[in-house]
């Protein structure tokens, strides 16, 4: 199992190498090679899930345990089929003067930033898990400028300023922490993260409450809560589509992942009160935010921005209802926001080249041009508003069961409402640019009823399947990993 | 070794009175980077700082035995003395532009609200009882407030060079905090979060130039195209 965890934290860098190789390899090689290692990323993933529901797995500074893995496995299924649309994707980008050094860059800064992502979740050390996630915030960055447009140089500022910025106090958050270890296990500590966990009452409680509410601020920042989620729409709507959908579903997921780990380290020391109350009101106001800005959004791209909040604000509710069902749903919504969030990038990535715009008013009757992607969009869609029979319904079902059982009833009932609010925006928007007819005006009549790439439409039916798996009967060996996952949540290692 | 005894009577010893004094030094310097006219004054005074966090990491190495802090020193030196500020310099010449564009505030009232926010720093940081084994605790307070008026330097300022330099004079807060709080973390650590700050150095002047390829200014007055 060890050199499982070691090939995930070099498969991606050896795919992005590859791409910077001064040779000059091929166009098609580097494609391939990230393909290759997003594939292979993904099926080391699938190894981890029945090893890691056993128990954690350890291999030097890297440590897999069942809430690490289903953030690696989020995070491959991403890579894996982002890689696959980018095919696709780049197709459309040939008429670019720059196109070979557009392509190589693009191919360079997404494995790069699939890497780091999936290096997050592996580390045992809450320094390295820091360094992982500023990674893939410079990475990222430069992949939202890498169109050369103004309003991507805009976006790319705002964010790399906004997340940096964010970041900093999130390791002011780890400082803390090792301050707050240091104390109980010497000065030789290194931040490792179970000695933490271990040492959990005897942990001086004023320092982790600090170390806790920095983190949630700090990595809240890359997590897009409310309200230091401002860079975020800027960012998912400019950016290149394929960077578009694994910003959304693997980066943010991965920034909870660090908030998540505080949250254990601070119900081990604090008890579940405090860190369970500061999480709830971060997660209500991003819903309600998203909510409102759902409703009246123009533009494609930061509508499903905004959802990414919406979702966001769900898993930071979930966690506060520290019931073992809602843990369970959190979990389950990781990973069918992954692939739902990377359809529905991927899908309108599709709208955005066959109309040339991302403005909602100026889409109109994509049944009748898209044969393929308008009803998969339209499907992804259902899923992010938690329709059944995808995966969101489910984890949405088990987080508010989660927090009825706890006795939650007003925030159990008050998500309800802002999500069916949420549905609502999304809904309307939806249907305006698929069902309602294009109007006959100058350039609607000459647009032809075709595909523009059948790699950005395989995508989106593996992600279909895979929501439709997770919706009506997930596999035992994920069921049990979840279970596994919930239950170190709950303090059980 | 030990917690330092802070008397209330009795005077501050003279390495607390020396550490103290160069934790304020930094302090004052960011005031400086706050007012700071010209870009190029700007980068110097964030060298100057980062000069000062260099001594003191040698002062606190030398007096109370940690050796990994004169490492940590050098790599400081090497990194936020020369690296950093030559490639903001190097920038800086390249895009020709000399003098930061307006701020959101007036001098005046800019300082008042970076003196509030120090001062709410300060005191806020007592309350929770952190101390070091080898600063005294009046220097987390300080690193405090550095961290708030970097804060306050990159909300007031407006363009993209003041907006860096004040992330990277958040990092040197961040950095003292550290050597109060966490003076033990093992060295590796402190070089792979340097190495960090250089990784983001770079990815900041590649957005400057992109930023300044597509506005022919750094200021930031004309990114408003993206809201909503």
């Amino acid at each position: 199992m060890t050199t499982v965890l070691v090939a995930l934290a070099v498969v991606p860098l050896l795919a992005a190498v590859l791409a910077l190789l001064p040779g000059r390899l091929p166009a098609p090689a580097v494609s391939v090679a990230a393909v290759a290692a997003g594939v292979t990323s993904l099926v080391l993933a699938l190894v981890l899930v029945p090893a890691a529901a056993a128990g954690p797995v350890a291999a030097g500074f890297l440590r897999v345990d069942a809430i690490s893995a289903i953030f690696i496995l989020a995070t491959a299924f991403l890579y894996a089929t982002t890689a696959v649309y980018s095919i696709g994707y780049l197709r459309g980008e040939h008429q670019r003067a720059d196109f070979a050094r557009y392509s190589r860059l693009f191919w360079v800064g997404l494995n790069l930033f699939a890497w780091a992502m999936l290096c997050a979740p592996l580390m045992d050390n809450l320094a390295l898990l820091w360094i992982a996630v500023e990674i893939t915030t410079v990475v990222s960055a430069l992949l939202v400028a890498l169109d050369g447009t103004r309003r991507g140089a805009e976006a790319a500022w705002k964010y790399v300023l906004i997340a940096s910025a964010g970041l900093g106090i999130a390791l002011l958050a780890t400082i803390v922490a090792y301050s707050a270890g240091a104390s109980v296990l010497g000065p030789g500590y290194d931040l490792a993260i179970a000695p933490l966990l271990g040492a959990g009452p005897m942990l001086p409680p004023s320092a982790v409450r600090l170390a806790f509410v920095l983190a949630v601020v700090g990595f809240g920042t890359k997590v897009g809560l409310f309200p230091v989620h401002t860079w975020l729409p800027d960012a998912h709507s400019e950016a290149p589509t394929p960077v578009s959908a694994m910003l959304s579903g693997s980066l943010l997921a991965v920034s909870f992942y660090a908030v998540l780990r505080y949250y254990q380290i601070a119900t081990a020391a604090l008890g579940g009160d405090f860190p369970r109350g500061v999480l709830l009101v971060f997660g209500m106001l991003s819903l309600l935010l998203a909510a409102m800005y759902l409703i009246e959004q123009r533009n494609l791209k930061r509508l499903l921005a905004y959802s990414s909040v919406e979702h966001m604000g769900i898993l930071a509710i979930g966690t506060a209802f520290g019931a073992p069902l809602a843990y369970a749903g959190v979990l389950l919504h990781v990973l069918a926001h992954a692939a739902a969030k990377g359809n529905a990038f991927f899908g309108a990535g599709v709208l955005v080249r066959a109309y040339r715009t991302k403005d909602i008013e100026r889409l109109r009757g994509g049944l009748d041009r898209l044969p393929w992607t308008a009803p998969l969009f339209l499907l992804a869609i259902l899923a992010l508003s938690a329709m059944p029979p995808f995966g969101l319904f489910r984890s949405e079902f088990l987080i508010v069961a989660g927090g009825l059982g706890s006795e939650r009833f007003v925030p159990a009932a008050a998500m309800v409402a802002l999500v069916t609010l949420a549905f609502l925006g999304l809904s309307m928007a939806t249907t305006r640019m698929l069902f309602v007819p294009a109007e006959t005006g100058p350039g609607a009549a000459s647009a032809p009823r075709r595909e523009p790439s059948a790699w950005m439409v395989a995508p989106m039916i593996v992600g279909v399947v895979a929501l439709l798996v997770l919706g009506l009967h997930p596999p035992d060996t994920l069921s049990a990993l979840i279970a596994q996952g919930a239950a170190e949540l709950e303090g059980a290692r | 070794m030990g917690p330092l005894a802070e008397g209330v009577a009795a005077p501050p010893s003279s390495y607390a009175g020396l550490t103290t004094g160069l934790a304020v030094l930094m302090l004052v310097i960011e005031f400086g980077m706050l007012q700071a006219t010209l870009l190029r004054a700007q980068v110097r005074l964030y060298a100057a700082q980062s000069v000062v966090i260099s001594i003191l990491a040698v002062v606190v190495a030398f007096a109370r035995s940690v050796p990994e802090l004169y490492g940590l020193a050098a790599f400081s030196v090497l990194l936020k003395v020369v690296a950093v500020p030559l490639v903001m310099l190097r920038l800086l010449r390249r895009t020709n532009q000399e003098i930061a564009a307006s701020r959101a505030l007036g001098v005046a009232s800019m300082v008042l609200l970076a003196v509030a926010v120090a001062a709410f720093g300060f005191f806020a940081s007592a309350r929770f009882g952190l101390a070091g084994p080898v600063l005294p605790a009046a220097t987390l307070a300080v690193a405090v407030a550095i961290v708030l008026v970097s804060f306050v330097l990159m909300i007031v300022r407006r363009d993209v060079v003041s907006q860096a330099i004040g992330f990277f004079a958040l990092e040197n807060g961040v950095s003292l905090a550290s050597m109060v709080v966490a003076a033990g973390l093992p060295l590796i650590l402190e070089v792979v979060f340097l190495f960090d700050l250089l990784v983001a150095v770079v990815v900041f002047a590649v957005l400057i130039r992109v930023h300044h390829e597509q506005a022919e200014s750094l200021s930031t007055e004309t990114l408003t195209e993206l809201r909503g």
